[in-house]
């Protein structure tokens, strides 16, 4: 059982790295190297995280990185492992470290490409609902009712579902994550390590810069996207849907709380009428709906994918 | 032992790549190129070539994937044409940029709109900023000899950079020609296992690739450049040290033919370089005194070639087969460029011929040459670009 106090001492997503304070994707970053350690190579495209790291000849992360065009980081991530393949170095693990817009708009056609090739690597998509580093533009996974700056009175549209998308692709494993919720995380991307073929994580990572809320709320601005049920943390290991802590407990809709505690403490939310409000709650409610059929389907001892 | 075979030069391609012992090929179907890939497909699954093939699902990710397993320390492939290359030109920059020695067959194929699938060369020629080295060939041997050389090259550290080997769709691409395939050991010889200049390691943890600064952009930029003209030192090297193993010559950047006295030099590049060489034989019976140039390498262009070329001549004729629109071909306009500091320097009349695969035969190129001669002996151009064949 993994636990705050032991987790890894070292560091590998160094100090000074140039990210904003309260960034949502830096934690998550770090996170993320506590848990693998540093037998990793991380594949970045344009994102923050190309911020984050800092320029030439600086570097704020301490293990091998590929900067790589806004919509490869799967491409990338093939011909690693491809060549990894070839070297006989199949203890590293290669990790795609991308963008909501980089996974969900530019990226996902060689995502799909890859997943469905059972390219033996973990993408993880750390969505801030937005194109955070050129300044806040709409992506496919900004929600309905959002502030960006190409969407000024609030985006009309919904978001997109993009860890179901890659359910669909029958990959051996998808979850969801948040870094308000450290060890959920950690734990699934060390059973994501030992799985052979594509793991997909999608993390909501809250962004105060653009989510327009005080740097020091970002973990409680998470805690509440989950809690409210916006967020659902579940994994779905070879097809077999599960929700995890503390998600699993909310499947009564009493048990949640109002998704209003979440959009009102975030400016981005702050044009939303009551009746958008009442949609998004209603939204959040059927999401909720299609997790209990979603569970009762799996509760049958699956097959895994490709074992028959 | 030596092997002579009679196949397409995209099938050659395909024995080049095995030669050459590829480790990962990465690659996405498109006409006039896929019989490259499959001949590569075929080899992988029944294990003559100990490869990873990633059957990818566009050619930007072709490429991409290539620059990646490339940077992970393995010689890699691909091959495309017309759009597919269009599709990669931003991964493109990526592979110079990265200083990745990644070699691609580029089998020539006209762009659209409206679709052609038939040769010429403005898929590749849209490619010329990109920082990669360009090859063009004349023959199914040469696709051979030029891909085993040009990871020879690329792969040096004085220029770690890209290649790309074209040759004309359906022309060469599926033409059947006798070629003659060296001895494994022999071509292991030649061209010993990939050195990288860098690797994603994780015992050297390094960002690759991360933003750079106004203060240090354009040495990176400068530094290409620097490869760049390593390459151009190097290659008529290669080419001698490639014949004197193997026995084939292919005139290393530029391939001359009657020069040393002409009076008029034909430039070409591709397979009009062999027809261009039967022109000069029936016009030097006639009386002519021509010569031709085949541009085989575009990039690095041969500038100090050309300008030797120029010494004594009264007149540079250019056959592109591709249009530069609102200028001219961008040989004419190289060959214009490389001589422009010379003093009494010869004309250049520029020929716009075969374009979207329309053929051009030693008569269209003995055509083309009655005219320039004209211009010759009245000392004007009359036209500066002149499209040939062209329906009224």
């Amino acid at each position: 059982m993994v636990t705050i106090k032991g987790l890894p001492k070292e560091e590998y997503l160094l100090k000074g790295h140039a990210a904003c304070a309260g960034c949502g994707p830096s934690i998550s970053l770090r996170l993320l190297f506590k848990a693998l350690g540093n037998k990793v190579i991380l594949v970045v495209p344009a994102c923050c995280t190309t911020v984050i790291q800092g320029p030439y000849p600086y570097t704020s992360v301490n293990v091998p990185l590929q900067n790589i065009l806004f919509e490869s980081t799967a491409a990338a991530a093939s011909g690693i492992v491809a060549a990894l393949h070839q070297r006989k170095l199949e203890d590293i693990t290669v990790v795609g470290w991308a963008g909501d817009g980089g996974t969900v708009d530019i990226g996902i056609q060689a995502l799909s490409g890859a997943a469905e090739r059972e390219t033996n690597f973990i993408y993880i998509c750390y969505d801030n609902e937005a194109y955070g580093n050129t300044g806040m533009q709409r992506s496919g996974a900004t929600p309905y009712g959002a502030w960006t700056t190409t969407t000024p009175s609030g985006k009309r549209e919904r978001k997109k579902d993009m860890a179901l998308i890659m359910a669909a692709h029958k990959i051996p494993y998808v979850a969801t994550a948040c870094p308000s919720y450290p060890l959920d995380f950690i734990n699934k991307l060390r059973k994501a390590k030992e799985i052979k073929g594509t793991k997909y994580i999608h993390i909501l990572a809250p962004c105060p810069t653009g989510w327009r809320y005080d740097a020091n709320k970002t973990v409680e601005i998470g805690r509440l996207a989950v809690l409210t049920g916006l967020w659902a943390l579940f994994e779905i290991e070879y097809g077999c849907f599960k929700l995890n802590s503390p998600s699993d407990r909310l499947l009564d809709k009493s048990k949640r709380k109002p998704v209003k505690e979440y959009l009102t403490l975030q400016g981005r939310f702050r044009n939303l009428k009551e009746e958008d409000i009442e949609r998004i709650q209603k939204w959040v409610d059927e999401d909720w709906e299609r997790y209990r059929k979603m569970l009762v389907n799996s509760t049958s001892d699956s097959t895994p994918y490709g074992k028959i | 032992m030596a092997q002579m075979l009679i196949d397409t030069a995209n099938h050659i391609a395909g024995y080049a790549a095995k030669a050459a012992k590829v480790k990962v090929v990465a690659a996405y179907p498109i006409t006039p190129q896929t019989t490259v890939v499959e001949k590569i497909a075929e080899f992988v699954e029944n294990g003559e070539m100990d490869a990873e093939y990633i059957r990818v699902e566009s050619e930007h990710s072709a490429m991409v994937a290539c620059i990646a397993a490339s940077a992970t320390g393995v010689r890699t492939f691909t091959a495309t044409s017309a759009h597919g290359l269009a599709l990669m030109h931003e991964a493109l920059h990526w592979a110079s940029g990265s200083r990745l020695p990644v070699v691609m067959a580029v089998v020539n194929r006209a762009m659209g709109a409206p679709w052609s699938i038939w040769p010429d060369f403005s898929d590749s020629l849209s490619q010329r900023d990109t920082g990669w080295i360009q090859f063009y060939c004349a023959d199914n041997q040469e696709v051979f000899d030029t891909i085993i050389q040009a990871y020879k090259l690329c792969e040096d550290e004085r220029v770690f950079l890209p290649a790309m080997v074209c040759l004309e769709g359906f022309i060469l691409s599926h033409t059947y020609m006798p070629v003659k395939i060296p001895d494994q050991s022999e071509i292991d010889a030649f061209l010993p296992p990939y050195k990288s200049g860098w690797t994603l390691d994780v015992n050297n943890p390094l960002s690759h690739a991360n933003l750079v600064s106004p203060e240090w952009y354009m040495e990176f930029r400068y530094m290409i450049q620097e490869a760049m003209e390593n390459a151009k030192t190097l290659i008529p090297k290669i080419d001698e040290e490639y014949a004197r193993r193997f026995g084939f010559r292919h005139g290393g950047l530029v391939e001359k033919y009657m020069c040393e006295d002409a009076d008029l030099i034909l430039f070409t590049m591709g397979t009009m370089g062999s027809e261009a060489k039967i022109a000069v034989d029936n016009l030097r019976k006639e009386g002519h005194k021509i010569g031709a140039a085949r541009i085989r390498v575009y990039r690095p262009f041969p500038i100090e070639e050309v300008i030797n070329l120029s010494r004594q001549v009264q007149m540079f004729v250019t056959i592109d087969r591709h249009i530069s629109f609102g200028m001219e071909g961008f040989l004419a306009t190289e060959i214009k460029a490389s001589i422009s500091n010379q003093k009494d320097h010869p004309m250049v009349a520029g020929f716009i011929a075969g374009l979207g695969g329309r053929d051009v035969t030693y008569k269209t190129i003995e055509k083309i040459a009655k005219k320039a001669l004209k211009y010759m002996r009245s000392g004007k151009v009359e036209k500066e670009t002149e499209w040939v064949d062209l329906r009224e």
